[in-house]
């Protein structure tokens, strides 16, 4: 375990990957930098349990396996049910027979989480497993091939939710996972951006420290699902928090703090621009979609300003 | 066992059901620095060394953990493992990192 409590500066985070290079995720994956941002963060024996979705699939094409840290595929939809057996496994047995204790890292896409493993992953936070769930978010099944999910925003167009003359891309908006989350009285509940790795990481090593269950939404920019140039990863991922798109925040015990203040936001156009998924909507005919997809943006943060000013425990 | 050559072994067909370890394990993680995935690159970046400030927010963004950090906080481009996704040319402050042909 090393000295080093939280990162302060880039030059602080460790050489060692346990995300190994050779993976195959697409070049500029979003996903790819929070899989290995995190992995650098972790501070000692640690368990990796990973639904199947985009990491999955790229990461252990048998026989090889990207992952240098104990790890296990489970299916879509028993991520959290696997992490809290393992973890409750590891306790008996630290009881028992002086084994040591490890940390748990349960990881999913928006598919396993927002969706199929929501069930297993509200058991989990219920029953209060000493876990870490990380959910990267890339807004549409990814890996099967674009399709819509409860993260998919207001009016993204995906394989299943395409734009045209009867729906202008997905009609409904976005679920709110730390919300359902915080709904639980978890301990610790975070969102995270890949373009903030510092914030990001020491948010992974404040939640390690935490007993109990613990969640972290991560926003990963996805190339050929949000259809962008693979360079503009990084630059999607800031401006998505500059035009409060992804408010940062954490939720400790139920008081909420934006992490990453956002006075002087830019306008939303400047994120969607970028992204082909979005391209119906800056066309004149769209436009009422676009303000509701902007109401709602101006909504949630508002609701996060009030709720870090008056301190109200939620 | 080296990662090598259990990967070698299990290509090759030497390991059959009964050898294989339980639940096909891979003993020897990580295995996946063997595939090497700079045969996807179509464009390849180059660092101008004379220009680079040691910020390290190369390093930091690579998806394909592609750039080494050396001792002395320079970075290097491991061209085996560069996708070529173009991340580092986008957010290197000092542009010391051009993308060129080949």
């Amino acid at each position: 375990m090393s000295e080093l409590k939280y990162f302060k500066t880039v030059k602080e985070i460790p050489r060692e990957d346990r995300f190994a290079k050779g993976h195959r995720l697409c070049a500029g994956c979003g996903a790819a930098i929070a899989m290995k941002l995190a992995m650098k963060a972790v501070r000692g024996p640690t368990v990796v349990v990973n639904a199947t979705g985009c990491v999955e699939v790229a990461t252990t094409c048998y026989p090889y396996s990207a992952w240098a840290v104990p790890y296990i595929h489970v299916a879509f939809e028993n991520t959290a049910a696997v992490a809290s057996g393992i973890i409750e496994a590891n306790r008996i047995l630290n009881k028992k027979r002086g084994w040591k204790l490890y940390d748990v890292i349960a990881i999913g896409g928006d598919g396993g989480t927002f969706d199929i493993g929501l069930q297993a992953l509200s058991g989990a936070l219920e029953r209060g497993h000493n876990l870490l769930y990380i959910c990267y978010d890339n807004e549409a099944y990814m890996n099967t091939g674009i399709q819509r999910s409860g993260a998919t925003p207001l009016g993204a167009a995906t394989t299943t939710s395409p734009a045209g003359t009867i729906i202008p891309g997905k009609p409904q908006r976005k679920k709110d996972l730390i919300g359902i989350a915080v709904a639980h009285r978890i301990p610790y509940a975070a969102t995270a951006s890949i373009a903030y790795p510092i914030d990001y990481m020491n948010k992974i090593r404040k939640a390690l420290e935490i007993e109990g269950p613990k969640v972290i939404h991560v926003l990963t920019p996805c190339v050929p699902g949000w259809r962008y140039s693979p360079s503009d990863t990084i630059k999607l991922a800031r401006l998505a928090v500059e035009t409060r798109y992804f408010p940062v925040y954490e939720v400790e015990n139920g008081r909420v703090k934006i992490t990453i203040k956002v006075d002087r936001p830019k306008p939303v156009e400047e994120f969607l621009k970028l992204q082909r998924r979005f391209a119906h909507l800056l066309k004149p005919e769209n436009a009422h979609i676009l303000e509701a997809l902007k109401r709602g943006l101006e909504e949630n943060w508002e609701r996060l300003v009030k709720l870090e000013e008056s301190g109200v425990i939620i | 066992m080296s990662a090598k050559s259990d990967v070698k072994k299990i290509l090759k067909g030497e390991f059959t059901y009964k050898t294989l370890p339980m639940s096909a394990m891979i003993l020897s993680p990580p295995t996946s620095p063997e595939y090497k995935t700079g045969t996807w690159r179509v464009k390849k970046p180059v660092i101008d060394q004379s220009k680079c400030i040691r910020c390290l927010l190369c390093w930091v963004y690579c998806p394909d953990m592609a750039i080494m950090r050396l001792e002395d906080d320079h970075v290097k481009i491991d061209y085996d493992y560069c996708k070529g996704c173009g991340i580092c040319v986008s957010v290197c402050p000092v542009k010391a990192i051009k993308m060129e042909e080949g």
